[in-house]
């Protein structure tokens, strides 16, 4: 599904540059959990903005299901983006202005569905993250879990190919980081693809595979036995 | 623009956000309200005062005669000049089109005006209509002489209000009341009022036609008044009179043989200091309401440009998540101009139609002489409306493509 080859990224920092990626090589299959962890400043986070088009590598090539990603506009990242991936955020980033299930439409309003149909999905999203009863509530509203679980529903909403996610659990308890890891495994049960950048140990076990990180090099990836989050809960 | 799922949008937005929708709203309402009332009073002073002035600015022309002071042609310095109704008719005729009011008079001296026991001396005038407005009168009773009294000889006299108050003063109606002036009979037909006061107030003016015959003036005028058509600016008014009075002068002085130095014979006034100050005056004014005005458009495109300018700063990260989600830069640029010239049109209007509403309905009770009927063109009213909207689509342009250009993770990320 995504094929990375000898990537590089670096950063300019005033007058020095920083080397942030150095030749990241790195294949992940069709329906993979795959958790990316690395301490602060390892470059995770630089290589799943690359991953999700957010940012743009200096080299090296990056293939997503047989589409190459280069010298993409605007435009276009734009369209992918919208297309073939999903993304949930540490901090949520839900609009606060508009409802769950507006927030969970939005990915539908900018691929041109209408209206009635943008919100008939949206609700069957909202659904299956068990939140149809609080799809009228403004984020605000909403506890940090089920704010992270309409940003999910919002992600699928489009029905992209990979799921990416930052962080997902950094704002949350544990208990709450458990249930939403068990609503991500479930989806990944149904055959999509993920990848989680976190930082937490107990969190990346409950992946299927680990690819460890450091001064922006992998170091270690291996397959993990997958520890069922609702266990924990 | 005619995309009904981006109409949805932006309706969404702004009434989820009606503190922002109102705010902006406001400014610009408030600036074309601001705008229209002040030019509305712009209006209305140069309404106001025009109307004071307009009678002294008239550019009024006296011309009365004296004696001679040169020989000219073997005649002799001395001989006293006195133009004839022939000398005011070819004047009119002559320039009918450049003047505004037009008067010859011929004075009655010891005008002795009897009214039952009571009587006084006071100036006769025999006058044409436009006289009225050359004295700048305004009738208190009846109506002034017409040209049917002048066609018919007839013998009716206009009152000073003075000259009815010593007469009257039993307090009786004069109108239709008989007056004798030197034993003739005059019938009472109006009573004026001056700005003068009681000097000018106690005169009487009788048709000029009667007083020539009914004192044996034959066709003898004393003097000649006339205003000039008014011009659009104190340049042109001075131009188009001097001209006027150097040709009249050249006429009279060829028509009774005088010298053409001589500066005593024949003389023109002309009140052109008056005029100067007028319209002086009105410039001032015209030029400062649309300073005003123009600062006023300018403190408004300010405020809806920082409005504008805040609320793509608060929406950054709003506009990070829409392109996360897939939004192409024009989409988001889009979405920003089409709220922003939305809601500015729509309060530029309310704004427009309040004042004009307000200058309409309590503009006619505004009681001070100085203003009179504040109104707006409503050209101009509607092209500020579009200045600033345009000004807020502008203002709200730049930063919205920078912040449409921005990469999602840094509008993203967290503070």
């Amino acid at each position: 599904m995504i094929e990375i080859k000898d990537l590089h990224k670096s950063y300019k920092m005033g007058s020095n540059s920083l080397h942030v990626l150095k030749g990241i090589n790195f294949n992940v299959q069709e329906g993979e959990l795959v958790s990316i962890m690395g301490s602060s400043g390892s470059g995770k986070s630089t290589l799943l903005n690359i991953l999700g088009m957010l940012d743009e590598a200096d080299s090296g090539s990056y293939t997503l299901d047989g589409l190459p990603i280069k010298n993409l506009n605007e435009k276009i990242a734009a369209r992918y983006r919208n297309k073939f991936l999903g993304f949930i955020f540490q901090s949520f980033n839900l609009i606060s202005y508009k409802s769950a299930l507006d927030n969970v439409a939005l990915p539908l309003y900018y691929q041109g569905v209408k209206s009635k149909e943008r919100l008939d999905v949206a609700m069957s999203y909202l659904e299956k993250v068990g939140l149809a009863d609080w799809a009228g509530h403004l984020p605000n509203e909403l506890s940090g879990g089920q704010k992270q679980r309409v940003a999910i529903a919002r992600a699928l909403a489009s029905n992209p190919k990979v799921l990416l996610a930052d962080e997902p659990t950094g704002a949350l308890d544990t208990k709450t980081s458990y249930e939403v890891m068990d609503l991500i495994q479930g989806i990944n049960d149904e055959g999509r693809t993920i990848l989680i950048v976190t930082h937490e140990h107990d969190i990346a076990e409950m992946t299927r595979r680990i690819v460890n990180l450091k001064d922006g090099v992998i170091i270690d990836d291996s397959k993990v036995n997958q520890v069922r989050a609702l266990s924990n809960v | 623009m005619f995309d009904l799922e981006r109409w949805q949008e932006i309706f969404e937005t702004i009434s989820k956000n009606k503190m922002r929708t109102f705010l902006t709203g406001l400014s610009v309402a408030s600036g074309i309200f601001i705008l229209v009332i002040l030019l509305g009073i712009g209006q209305g002073m140069q309404n106001g005062i025009s109307s004071e002035f307009e009678n002294d600015a008239a550019n009024i022309l006296f011309i009365f005669t004296g004696a001679t002071s040169k020989e000219y042609k073997g005649l002799n310095p001395g001989r006293r000049i006195t133009m004839k109704n022939d000398d005011y008719n070819t004047t009119v005729a002559k320039n009918e089109d450049q003047l505004e009011y037009k008067s010859s008079v011929y004075r009655i001296w010891g005008g002795l005006i009897n009214y039952e026991k009571e009587s006084g001396s006071y100036r006769v005038e025999g006058v044409y209509p436009d006289f009225q407005f050359l004295e700048n009168a305004s009738m208190t009773h009846g109506r002034f002489i017409n040209p049917n009294d002048n066609n018919s000889f007839e013998k009716v006299v206009v009152l000073g209000n003075k000259v009815k108050n010593d007469l009257f003063k039993n307090g009786k109606d004069p109108i239709g009341e008989y007056v004798q002036i030197k034993d003739i009979n005059f019938k009472v037909i109006g009573v004026y009022t001056d700005p003068g006061g009681e000097r000018e107030e106690s005169r009487v003016f009788i048709p000029i036609s009667t007083s020539q015959k009914a004192f044996n003036a034959g066709n003898d005028i004393n003097f000649m008044s006339f205003t000039l058509q008014k011009e659009e600016n104190f340049e042109a008014a001075l131009a188009s009179s001097e001209k006027f009075s150097e040709e009249l002068e050249t006429f009279l002085k060829e028509r009774h043989t005088v010298a053409p130095d001589d500066e005593r014979a024949i003389r023109i006034n002309n009140s052109l200091e008056n005029a100067k100050r007028f319209y002086d005056l009105m410039d001032m004014i015209r030029f400062f309401f649309w300073g005003v005005g123009i600062c006023t458009i300018i403190a408004g495109i300010v405020g809806v440009s920082n409005i504008m300018l805040i609320i793509v700063k608060e929406r950054t990260k709003e506009i990070g998540i829409r392109k996360a989600l897939g939004a192409q830069p024009l989409s988001i640029i889009g979405m920003i101009l089409h709220e922003s010239i939305f809601v500015t049109t729509i309060a530029g209007f309310v704004g427009l139609i309040f004042s004009l509403a307000l200058l309409e309905f309590v503009g006619p009770l505004i009681e001070t002489e100085y203003i009179a009927n504040p109104s707006v063109n409503f050209n101009v009213a509607l092209i500020t409306v579009f200045i600033l909207v345009l000004a807020g689509a502008i203002a709200g342009f730049f930063p919205a493509w920078r912040a449409a250009r921005i990469k999602p993770i840094i509008a993203l990320r967290d503070e």
